[in-house]
């Protein structure tokens, strides 16, 4: 300390001090600064809740109610989940029409993306519900197609048909067909069961359930599944079948057997 | 044969090569008396009769695409794991018969192209089956001497149906496996002897491990050899009665006006063959037809929207769906008469058409031979019921398709129902009406025409300033076939007392008798067609149209 002490007066005295306070204002800065980001994140997110209640307030509100408790016109929305808003709003089904027929169409979305993650984050603000799955999720890595397709046939098949495409329910609805829907949105209805589909929560299907039938979907619906046989004629079965059979088939050898019949040996005019 | 090493000793040389190959034959065969009896045969000309054509050429291309296809097919329902070419069928657990029916569909070569030419046909020739009957019954082709080839035909179209019916289920896939499960309820639902039917059929409680063994034996072999059988007699009796024709100049009921069959009907039966095979290998390479591999195995456990027959077996499948499920519980037995009517009504949907000719032949009276056809106006309620029929023919259909015309049309299903349950009963009648109705209206245009001739379209100004349109009389050809039918009078049940002016007994079946055949024949079944003297004082008076 004398030695210290001794050398106080030194001309770098005041230097030392100097980066001795810089150094420790620095250390304080990095012990506080995370702590400051953290903060900065969680009113990030409190910013995304208030935009997403104010989209919610404007375009919701009047059928789900203004706190999500849902009234005469729209079911309660505590709860459902960020999943449930993302699968509405992206498939257009959501916002839906005052009048609707038997069931909500699907649609093209009104909102973009950022505006659903925003309502979704104010959704699943107001009560734990399934979250919005990650691609990793649904993705066709490591999903196994053959058992997909079991638990399509065992699962969703005696809605969706064989390949998902579609089939009537009772009064006028209907299980829409799977052409065309991103696996996102597929896992997102497994998951929360929207509208007349019952839900598949993980304890039903599991995670890796939910990735193979996605990845069967994807083999025998997609947009490069193949038909080794030709047209598909909508892959409805017989009855599209039946229909082409009568007009193409049957037609098309009823007008061979009109030519045939037109052409016949003349008698010779001499 | 060698033609060179053939000694010759008349000096006149050798006789042309098919002159010898043919007294070769001749003198084995006694084919000269025989070709010499129907190379000349006579068939008339017309469109409509090449349509039994397409289903005998059908027939054959199934029977020739399904002997490719048993080469490859194994009846079999022991359970395999698939590792063939289909990715997404990969370590599935199948039947062999399913199995080996993904393997014709993608390792065996043309495989494929068979499998579709083979079921395209299928449903073409029960295509054919159905407008050739159409056009037998519409013309009244079915009179005497033919109502025996009617029956052969029409067994024929049954015999179709349930061929179909068990080649369709032979691949043991999901939709076709749902197809057994109905029929399995619909022989479940037959009082007391059901239960011992189904396990006797299935070997079992269902699905069991013998259906497909035991179709496959059905589908190759029992039914097509008893329609082969019936093909060859339905075409005995075409040869034997000849073929009918359309009435016209010169064509009577005693002769057949046309061409021979040799050579220009071999040449035209002939070439049409190969129409027809060329028509159904481009609809199998252009459109899939029961893609088994994306309907997956059959699983009692599982099922599919959209689970159809094919369209001829259809109207059953509507006659099911749109029943009021029913059931009365008596004693601990349940009776299922949302499917036990059905089954009930199935075969009688079918018979009322088959039996048609024979209560025609009743209700008029009329054993006459009949080789000259009617047009379908000149006999408006046998047309009347024709359509009747089709009408619910084709309601059962809407009503066994009924999810898709609730898809795509986007209305509810159940109204569907509703509406096929009621059409069911009210269709045929409205139909029955409107085309009698049709037909009236067709017969008086035709006196009309033959009165007063074809309109013309060209307006003539008379002297006087009036306007006519010329009417151009028809020829003396067309006046023939216009007038050429003949009109009967409706059967009387006679005198009320006989001859020693005793009440006679008039049965019940006479009544209705003489009622139905006012229905035909009277004021209301046809318009009385031009008399000669008609059209002599129309004609004589020139210019009075």
């Amino acid at each position: 300390m004398k030695k210290l002490s001794a050398r106080r007066r030194h001309p770098l005295a005041a230097l030392v001090v100097l980066l001795l306070a810089l150094a420790c204002t620095g250390g304080l800065y990095a012990v506080f600064a995370p702590a400051d980001k953290a903060q900065a994140d969680e009113s990030a997110q409190t910013l995304t809740i208030e935009e997403g209640k104010k989209l919610y307030t404007v375009g919701c509100a009047s059928c789900h109610g203004t706190g999500g408790q849902g009234t005469s016109d729209g079911p309660s929305v505590v709860g459902v989940g960020a999943a449930a808003v993302d699968f509405q709003v992206s498939t257009g089904r959501m916002p839906a029409a005052t009048s609707q027929g038997a069931q909500v169409p699907r649609k093209k979305a009104i909102y973009n993306q950022a505006e659903i993650d925003q309502l979704a984050a104010y959704i699943a603000s107001l009560g734990a519900g399934p979250a919005v799955p990650t691609e990793a999720q649904y993705g066709p890595e490591g999903a196994d197609i053959a058992k997909g397709g079991e638990l399509f046939r065992n699962n969703c098949a005696q809605c969706h048909n064989f390949t998902g495409k579609g089939g009537a329910l009772t009064h006028g609805k209907y299980a829409p067909s799977l052409d065309g829907v991103a696996p996102k949105h597929i896992y997102e209805a497994m998951l929360t069961g929207p509208q007349n589909m019952p839900s598949f929560p993980d304890t039903t299907l599991s995670e890796q359930n939910k990735k193979d039938i996605i990845a069967y979907l994807n083999a025998v619906n997609g947009e490069e599944t193949e038909s080794p046989g030709g047209l598909t004629l909508g892959g409805l079965g017989p009855v599209s079948e039946g229909l082409f059979a009568w007009v193409f088939g049957l037609g098309a050898l009823i007008a061979a057997a009109v030519w045939v019949a037109a052409r016949t040996a003349k008698a010779k005019k001499s | 044969m060698s033609t060179t090493t053939t000694p010759e000793s008349r000096s006149r040389g050798k006789a042309p090569a098919g002159e010898r190959v043919a007294d070769w034959a001749d003198g084995r065969l006694g084919i000269y008396s025989l070709a010499k009896a129907n190379m000349r045969k006579i068939f008339p000309d017309h469109p409509s009769f090449m349509l039994g054509e397409i289903c005998l050429y059908s027939f054959l291309i199934i029977i020739l695409t399904g002997v490719y296809l048993t080469l490859f097919f194994h009846p079999s329902m022991n359970e395999v794991e698939y590792h063939g070419s289909y990715v997404p069928m990969q370590g599935q657990l199948m039947s062999e018969a399913y199995k080996s029916t993904l393997d014709i569909s993608f390792d065996v070569r043309g495989g494929l192209l068979i499998r579709q030419i083979h079921h395209w046909a299928a449903l073409v020739f029960l295509a054919g089956m159905f407008i050739h009957m159409m056009r037998v019954f519409f013309t009244g082709a079915f009179r005497k001497p033919r109502e025996i080839n009617w029956l052969f035909g029409f067994l024929l179209f049954v015999l179709g149906m349930f061929t179909g019916f068990t080649g369709y289920s032979l691949p043991d896939d999901l939709l076709s496996g749902t197809g057994i499960r109905f029929m399995e309820g619909a022989i479940l639902s037959v009082p007391i002897v059901g239960t011992y039917i189904s396990f006797f059929l299935f070997g079992g409680e269902f699905p069991g491990d013998d259906f497909v063994a035991r179709f496959f034996s059905i589908h190759v072999l029992l039914l097509p050899g008893i329609m082969l059988g019936l093909v060859v007699a339905h075409l005995i009796l075409v040869f034997y009665h000849k073929h009918t024709q359309f009435a016209g100049p010169g064509k009577t009921n005693k002769n057949v006006v046309g061409m021979p069959l040799l050579p220009v009907y071999m040449a035209k039966a002939g070439g049409f063959f190969f129409l027809v095979f060329g028509v159904l290998a481009a609809v199998a390479a252009i459109a899939t037809i029961n893609p088994i591999w994306a309907i997956g195995p059959y699983r009692p456990d599982m099922v599919s929207t959209g689970a159809q027959p094919d369209w001829y077996m259809g109207f059953s499948e509507g006659l099911i769906r749109v029943m009021p499920g029913w059931e009365i519980n008596f004693w601990g037995h349940t009776l299922v008469l949302g499917v036990f009517i059905p089954l009930l009504i199935f075969p009688l949907v079918l018979v009322a058409i088959a039996v048609y000719p024979f209560i025609e032949s009743w209700v008029t009276g009329d054993k006459r031979e009949h080789h000259i056809l009617d047009r379908p106006r000149n006999v408006p309620t046998r047309t009347a019921f024709g359509v009747a029929w089709i009408t619910l023919y084709f309601v059962l259909l809407v009503g066994g398709g009924n999810d898709l015309w609730a898809t795509h049309f986007h209305l509810s299903i159940n109204a569907i129902t509703w509406f096929v349950r009621i059409a069911f009963f009210v269709a045929p009648v409205l139909a029955f009406i409107v085309t009698k109705r049709i037909c009236l209206g067709l017969q008086r245009r035709d006196k009309d025409k033959v009165l007063h001739g074809r309109e013309s379209g060209i307006i003539k100004r008379l002297p006087h300033g009036e306007f006519i349109e010329v009417h151009e009389p028809l020829s003396q050809e067309q006046l023939h076939t216009l007038t050429a039918h003949e009109q009967y009078q409706p059967a009387e049940i006679g005198p009320a007392v006989d001859e020693n002016g005793v009440r006679r007994k008039v049965s019940a079946t006479e009544k209705l008798r003489a009622k139905l055949s006012k229905g035909y024949y009277g004021d209301d079944g046809q318009i009385p067609k031009p008399t000669v003297e008609e059209y002599k004082e129309i004609t004589s008076g020139h210019g009075h149209h």
